[in-house]
């Protein structure tokens, strides 16, 4: 933030294109703040969760639930997804476009597997009887990996809306400024997966 | 199915009180009303393409202006209704539930759909024009806040006469807001209604946190940047930092309510004492979020008016951030009596102590700013001194109620009750109105009428005393808030026969106000020279209003008070003008989706109120329809050519 803020001389809009690069700049900078604020509500449901983690209110508890297997592989997937968008990325500085959406694709794929298993994981636990309204627990668990889930599930939306943009307009100035945000978004997903897996899963079966 | 519709009927909407009836009345009146002057003016397409799609901060910062004084004077006769009913004892004016929901929408829209859009009106109007800037970091995101402020503020409101309304109090604690104390949609209502317009207002926070960061003129270093901007960014980081708090909390209030959770509920392992703690971890921030812009405000009227520089800049600048983080830490002071561990008690209630040091520091700098300084008693100035007595007994009895011990007897009580509206009313109220005096110009250009205004003034704080100071007695002696009514056995009618007067003449003073507008619209004074305050920051230099790209040339700057500097220079002949060509102006371009979109949100909001699922999805598959459209936008900006900023400038008295 201090670099941010002794940088302020910014472009006079000598000529066009140095104004747009300058304002696909500020939205990234404006991206970052938005992870700020993401945080602080993952930051918020955490705390809910550490409250709430021990109140099974006579429900099943975590170290009953939870079937570790099958988090270490969703884990993994997701993990490898980030790496896979990073390649993206990459892809974007060679300007290979091709390679590009190719990764975004892998990336997509890997994030649709994660979607899939943790629907199939929540509906496992409701056929169990555990559901939203057992106890405090698991109202915290459901709504705390539940909103990691929905923010995987908008990434992909998104994911596909720039592939398409990225097929019809190549790599311009602002599809790499949005393939940035979208890359740096996934990322951040992946680190509240890591806090999550820790906390959630490791610690409840432990 | 006639007996079906009449029974839906029956419940949908708001029935049995003639006040009511009365609103319906009016209501729909007043719609018609606008529809009929729309069309036979033909002004539709005017403001369609005007006003409902700018991106212009100005314009903005106007519908937010129009919409938070709508929002004053709902809140305005929520609390004279109230006072009325509680200037005798025994009467019986309003049932104690009608009476539930007035304190709950009294208080609700006076903090978040009255001053909060107060706020943005003034961020909007002011910041860039301050920093140099020609419009906001992000325009289309900018008026996207503005209409989901909108889609929620009207979501709220029309709880009045459709569903009922919220009634379990402004922060709406749970048991008691829960599914099972309050079924129905009014509670809902209330969640959806902050909950959108909230994620609005977070959005509000990204976009001013970058414009302060990004936007400045070249040479306007941080420590160069005009106070009031500085009071906007401490604002900011506020905002981001607490609004998702207050987004995940009402949040988890509505899974509660819809899907049968148990995070607040007394069964099932839930927590009510976790909703205090998450709904303060945003609610105190909030407070100082809407205040310390009214201390920027301030910091810019007494130098004005005094003709000096600010004393203090630097401590200025220190003490507006340290109540930015300082305001994180003093959430659990409004519920000592929760029962926690003596040693918490002691943190919160010393941290509640220190918040008040750089509070303190800003008062003096103030004072030491007007010392020898000529100053002028115009409107601005007016509600400034009037300002800095009331701020001062408000701090004053807010460090009584940090006393924690002490707190466990006025806890709640009318003691209270008077301290909030004093620091509210004596700081926020009348730092926006001053703020409101002072750049109406800029905006309109002209003044507000001077003799309307100084009856608005002392109507206004003559009844704020009257209104609030017996309140502080009430509470010592017992009476506590959310009483609808007592018994004249209790001794307190006196006292609250007063404060109901002094409310009545507070509305008197809003009156005078709306006239004030509305004669000055016609008499004011014009403003031809775009400076007519003999200001001291970049606002000034522009014409009032503002031609649409604010600045023809991007401002050098090289001082704090950089246009104090130039008039300065200019008096004295050592002005050197920089020769600077003129340039095509990099402009956003209008758009419909804002609107659009937050009309979605509303009708998913509304879907959600009633637990209609399928209204629900419709509204979100709208939403996300928005998003994806303006993703594919790649048309969203034009030029202004050089020949017609000459034209423009030519047109306002200014040559290039």
């Amino acid at each position: 933030m201090a670099q941010a803020m002794t940088h302020h001389e910014h472009g006079h809009a000598h000529d066009h294109d140095h104004g747009h690069e300058h304002h696909e700049q500020l939205k990234v900078l404006g991206f970052w703040i938005f992870v700020v604020t993401d945080c602080v509500l993952f930051g918020t449901l955490f705390a809910t969760y550490a409250v709430l983690m021990h109140n099974y209110a006579g429900g099943p508890t975590a170290k009953e639930l939870f079937e570790l297997p099958g988090i270490i592989a969703s884990t993994f997937i997701l993990l490898t997804s980030s790496f896979t968008s990073g390649l993206a990325v990459l892809a974007m500085h060679k300007r290979n476009v091709k390679q590009m959406i190719g990764w975004l694709i892998v990336t997509a794929l890997l994030g649709l597997a994660f979607v899939v298993l943790e629907v199939n994981e929540f509906a496992h636990l409701v056929g169990e009887g555990a559901t939203i309204s057992t106890s405090a627990f698991l109202s915290a668990f459901y709504v705390l990996v539940g909103t990691h889930g929905l923010h995987v599930t908008l990434g992909l939306f998104w994911m596909v809306a720039l592939m398409i943009q990225l097929k019809r307009r190549g790599i311009t100035p602002v599809t790499k400024r949005k393939v940035t945000n979208l890359s740096l978004y996934w990322h951040f997903l992946d680190v509240v997966w890591i806090f999550l897996f820790t906390v959630v899963y490791l610690m409840g079966v432990m | 199915m006639w007996e079906n519709i009449k029974s839906f009927a029956s419940t949908f909407f708001v029935t049995g009180d003639p006040l009511i009836y009365g609103a319906d009345v009016s209501i729909v009146l007043t719609m018609f009303a606008i529809v009929f002057v729309l069309t036979k003016y033909q002004k539709w397409g005017w403001l369609w393409r005007e006003w409902l799609t700018t991106v212009d901060h100005k314009k903005i910062g106007i519908m937010y202006l129009i919409a938070s004084l709508l929002m004053l004077f709902r809140g305005g006769v929520d609390a004279l209704l109230m006072r009325l009913q509680l200037a005798f004892p025994n009467i019986e004016f309003l049932h104690s539930d009608h009476y539930n929901a007035i304190f709950t929408t009294h208080g609700t829209i006076m903090i978040l759909f009255m001053a909060m859009p107060m706020m943005f009106a003034l961020f909007n109007i002011v910041v860039p024009l301050q920093l140099g800037a020609r419009d906001v970091a992000y325009p289309f995101l900018n008026a996207l806040s503005f209409w989901l402020f909108m889609a929620g503020a009207m979501l709220f409101n029309i709880s009045f006469v459709i569903g009922g309304s919220p009634d379990t109090g402004w922060l709406a604690y749970p048991p008691l807001s829960g599914i099972e104390f309050s079924p129905g949609p009014g509670q809902n209502f209330y969640i959806w209604g902050i909950q959108i317009s909230g994620i609005g207002s977070l959005a509000t926070g990204i976009n001013f946190l970058v414009t302060i960061l990004k936007m400045r003129a070249p040479g306007m270093k941080l420590m160069k940047m005009p106070l009031f901007s500085w009071s906007v960014l401490s604002s900011c980081v506020m905002i981001i930092f607490a609004f998702p708090i207050l987004t995940v909390t009402l949040a988890l209030l509505f899974i509660d309510r819809f899907l049968g959770a148990h995070f607040f509920t007394m069964a099932g392992g839930g927590n009510p004492m976790m909703y205090l703690n998450l709904i303060w971890m945003w609610g105190h921030p909030e407070v100082y979020i809407v205040v310390v812009p009214a201390f920027g405000i301030f910091s810019e009227i007494v130098a004005t008016f005094s003709k000096k520089v600010i004393f203090g800049y630097k401590s200025m600048v220190i003490a507006l951030m340290t109540i930015a983080v300082a305001s994180f830490f003093t959430w659990a002071h409004h519920f000592f009596t929760m029962g926690t561990d003596a040693s918490v008690i002691a943190f919160f209630a010393i941290s509640t102590m220190v918040i008040a040091i750089p509070t303190g520091v800003k008062v003096f700098n103030w004072l030491f700013t007007m010392f020898r300084g000529r100053i002028s008693f115009q409107q601005p100035m007016l509600w400034t001194i009037a300002f800095i007595p009331c701020f001062l007994v408000g701090g004053a009895t807010g460090v009584m109620l940090a006393v924690a011990p002490a707190d466990y007897q006025y806890h709640n009580s009318y003691f209270l009750i008077a301290h909030f509206h004093q620091v509210l009313i004596g700081g926020v109220v009348f730092g926006y109105l001053a703020g409101i005096y002072y750049w109406w110009p800029k905006m309109f250009g002209f003044k507000l009428d001077e003799r309307l205004g100084k009856w608005g003034f002392w109507l206004w704080n003559i009844g704020f005393y009257v209104c609030f100071m017996p309140q502080y007695a009430l509470g010592f002696m017992g009476m506590t808030r959310r009483y609808y009514t007592y018994g004249w056995d209790m001794g307190w009618a006196p006292l609250n026969l007063v404060s109901t007067v002094g409310a009545f003449l507070m509305g008197a003073g809003f009156i005078f106000q709306v006239w004030q507008i509305a004669y000055s619209i016609k008499h004011g004074e014009r403003d031809k020279t775009g400076d007519p305050w003999n200001g001291r920051t970049l606002e000034w230099s522009i014409p009032s209003p503002a031609p649409m790209y604010n600045f023809a040339i991007e401002p050098r700057v090289k001082e704090a008070d950089d246009w104090w500097r130039i008039k300065q220079e200019k008096a004295n002949g050592t002005y050197q003008e920089e020769k600077i060509e003129l340039e095509p102006i990099h402009m956003p371009k209008n758009s419909g989706i804002p609107i659009i979109m937050s009309g979605f949100w509303f009708i998913a909001g509304f879907g959600f109120t009633f637990e209609w699922v399928w209204m629900a999805v419709i509204g979100l598959i709208g939403v996300a329809a928005c998003m994806w459209a303006r993703s594919f936008d790649y048309d969203t900006d034009y030029y202004i050519p050089v020949d017609e900023i000459k034209r423009t400038e030519a047109s306002l008295g200014r040559g290039v």
